[in-house]
């Protein structure tokens, strides 16, 4: 609407969000003395969003793609009512929205929270208005232009034969270590929690529930149904409660980490071989229902009570001794938060579902950049809704064990002497207000969010009597979708199996064949149970570990896309404006390459996983240490591996460069040809 | 209020696209049939066999 505005006008709007951005920003920055009130990092990021929006995403669209509103899309050349279709922006916005929105953008910043509230905030900013939008946006637009090709396919064409190889190997890596990654959050929130055990256990009959009532009752009324499960999950809740308050049925749902996490890996093997319309599609109906509602939820709560934050701009432990995870503020911050910033996974969507839905080449700007400003904002709240808790507290919900010590007094007392006060007392009366007979250890971000958010919600509605309903209505919501993208993970990991063993033997490739069903399932699922497995067997907590291997691999996925953008980028003989990707490139290789450095070769046990392995052979023997050796020289080669992987895209990548800048190589870009658009105004 | 009526109608049509329903609807047109269990269960059978959307971390 403001580029329609006059010019006068125009200049004035857009010179005072400058003049207010810079203004909060600085606030959010060199604000040292007292705590600092939420509303500047929101009005900080609001305004960066606009400015980066209007004139970055502009000038992107305008000089280095040219978009062509006159251009044909796939959707409209190639729509056949299934997966091609032409569709409304905004409705496609919603759809990418929904699809790259998860766990990630709320666990990432409350890790990297302990590092204070300014890093993770100021790379939230700058790395989605400079990073991971223009990932987003140039990937989909890319995608566009080439049918709705996968980044792989795109990798391979533009980059060769091996770079598609490798990038195809880099998904399948990225997606077992991120499943056994968001297990092992969902185990850390669950672990001793009948409360919380109960509500997400009855998520299962609701969501089979659902699939049958949609099926033999209602076919295809899934909004109806989705009302009807979220009142059922409501319930559930409520009925949480109960459980925990009577010994007989919480002494069921008391399980260990150990038992939830094979409980999990049943779960998700099964949930990959039942029919999709039984227990995947409507749990995924019913996390997105919730998702949505929820962060929009938040939202209105942080700016209705724009509340103070109490954690410092800067911790101590920018020098790497954190007790969330190890390593210093560079390059530790910069992989934990990935969604958020930018995350390589979403070029996986840009170049999926969504490219095949747009009408309009111009709509990728709105959708690509504009969606993940969108997630962005939701990192925002996360580091917000972390940052309103009292430092201790923090710190006492995030450590584990083997740092802080095992009893309350001793987690309380070496809490408090690093500089963040907090008592035992103060711990048990929270965990009594949030309904947990305890908060200690419960590392890996969610329940730290939890807490926050239920300060936020219980402050905007109902107050500190129900805080613990808001407490598990948050774990819920985090556990909810984080067990959707273990459904869907698996599943997605299971076709990728399957396709390429296709060509060894044509009955495995078939999706619809059961042995190849079952077979492929159980590699998956064996894959990243092992890794949950070994997170929640380490005595660290498994997050110092699994997290930054997470965050490694999907940094180093942003950093094949941004060669492939960089490549086409070249080829198109827009190679002046090269540095747009080419920027971010440099940074994620330097970060994600210094980062999986320290994790493989680092001097310090809690950082390195070579000397940690050197530091148990040492050390005295116990049951446990031939399996942590072997899980830790796993973890390290498993970094190498990828690290060679990206290093041979990056080197094909460059070796393109050099050949199209030099004249060497012919520029030739695998576009589809042009074709004029007949779409009407009115459809598109 | 015109703004406000168009607004509702676009998060409507978000709402069923993201929850499949007017991937039904169209699969119905597509297919000439009526809603139906069978009709359901034959929608279900052409897209168990498809990637499944990936949803991102």
């Amino acid at each position: 609407m403001l580029d329609g505005m006059n010019r006068p006008l125009s200049i004035l709007v857009w010179g005072a969000v400058s003049l207010v951005a810079a203004g909060a920003t600085a606030v959010v920055a060199v604000h040292r003395s007292e705590p600092i009130n939420a509303l500047w990092l929101v009005a900080a990021a609001t305004c960066c969003y606009a400015l980066g929006y209007r004139f970055y995403s502009k000038f992107i669209a305008a000089k280095i793609l040219a978009v062509d509103a006159l251009r044909a899309t796939p959707a409209e050349r190639l729509e056949n009512g299934r997966d091609f279709l032409v569709t409304n922006k905004w409705v496609v916005f919603g759809h990418h929205f929904a699809a790259i929105a998860g766990p990630g953008p709320l666990v990432g910043p409350v890790l990297a929270a302990q590092f204070g509230y300014l890093p993770g905030t100021l790379w939230v900013l700058a790395g989605a208005v400079f990073a991971g939008c223009v990932q987003d946006f140039v990937i989909l637009l890319f995608s566009v232009r080439r049918d709705g090709k996968s980044l792989t396919e795109m990798a391979k064409e533009e980059t060769g034969a091996v770079g598609g190889i490798v990038a195809y190997a880099a998904v399948i890596a990225i997606l077992i270590i991120l499943l056994a990654v968001v297990a092992l959050v969902v185990v850390n929130a669950l672990k001793d929690s009948p409360w919380g055990t109960f509500t997400i256990a009855m998520t299962i009959p609701i969501a089979l529930l659902m699939g049958i009532y949609l099926r033999r009752i209602r076919p295809g009324k899934v909004l109806e149904v989705s009302v009807l499960g979220f009142l059922l999950v409501l319930l559930a809740i409520w009925g949480g409660q109960w459980i925990s308050l009577h010994p007989g049925p919480a002494h069921v749902f008391t399980l260990s980490a150990s038992t939830l996490a094979i409980s999990i890996i049943i779960y998700a093997f099964a949930a990959s071989v039942v029919p999709v319309w039984l227990l995947l599609a409507p749990r995924d109906y019913l996390s997105t229902f919730v998702k949505l509602g929820t962060i929009g939820l938040l939202g209105i709560g942080i700016v209705a009570i724009h509340p103070t934050l109490h954690m410092p701009a800067f911790t101590r432990f920018v020098d790497g001794t954190g007790p969330v995870f190890a390593g210093k503020i560079f390059p530790f911050a910069f992989i934990t938060i990935a969604c958020g910033a930018i995350s390589g996974f979403h070029s996986l969507i840009s170049s999926g579902t969504t490219p095949k839905l747009i009408a309009r080449e111009t709509q990728t700007r709105l959708v690509g950049y504009g969606a993940m400003l969108a997630e962005s904002a939701v990192a925002v709240m996360a580091i917000i809704a972390a940052c309103v808790l009292q430092p201790g507290i923090y710190f006492a919900i995030n450590s584990p064990a083997g740092i802080v010590g095992q009893t309350a007094v001793a987690a309380t007392t070496t809490i408090s002497n690093w500089g963040f006060p907090v008592t035992a007392a103060d711990m048990q009366a929270l965990a009594h207000a949030v309904g947990e007979q305890t908060l200690f250890n419960r590392t890996g971000g969610a329940p730290a969010f939890a807490v926050g958010m239920a300060h936020i919600f219980s402050q905007t509605l109902g107050g500190g009597t129900v805080m613990a309903l808001w407490y598990h209505f948050a774990v819920m919501f985090e556990a909810l979708f984080i067990l959707t993208i273990l459904d869907a993970g698996t599943r997605v990991a299971r076709f990728m199996i399957q396709d390429a063993l296709g060509h060894i033997y044509k009955p495995l490739g078939r999706t619809s064949w059961y042995p190849s069903i079952i077979l492929t399932s159980a590699l998956i699922v064996a894959a990243w149970g092992f890794f949950l497995w070994q997170g929640v067997k380490d005595p660290l907590g498994g997050i110092n570990s699994l997290w930054p291997l997470f965050g490694i691999a999907n940094q180093l996925l942003a950093t094949v896309a941004m060669c492939v953008a960089t490549t086409i980028i070249i080829k198109m003989h827009r190679a002046k404006y090269a540095a747009v990707t080419l920027v971010p490139l440099v940074w994620l290789v330097a970060t994600t390459f210094t980062a999986s450095w320290h994790k493989i070769f680092d001097l310090n046990p809690r950082v390195g996983f070579l000397t940690q392995a050197g530091f148990l052979a040492s050390a005295p023997a116990t049951s446990a240490t031939a399996r942590l050796i072997f899980n830790n020289r796993l973890d390290a080669a498993v970094t190498g591996l990828l690290l060679m992987m990206v290093t041979v895209v990056l080197i094909e990548s460059v070796r393109q460069w050099l050949g199209v800048i030099s004249g060497r190589k012919e520029a030739r870009v695998q576009e589809t040809p042009f074709v004029m658009t007949r779409l009407s105004e009115e459809r598109a | 209020m015109t703004y406000l009526m168009q607004a509702a109608h676009i998060l409507m049509n978000t709402l069923r696209e993201i929850f499949d329903e007017a991937a039904y609807a169209r699969f119905l047109e597509r297919t000439h049939m009526a809603s139906s269990r069978s009709a359901y269960a034959a929608f279900w059978r052409e897209r168990e066999n498809n990637a499944p959307k990936p949803r991102c971390c």
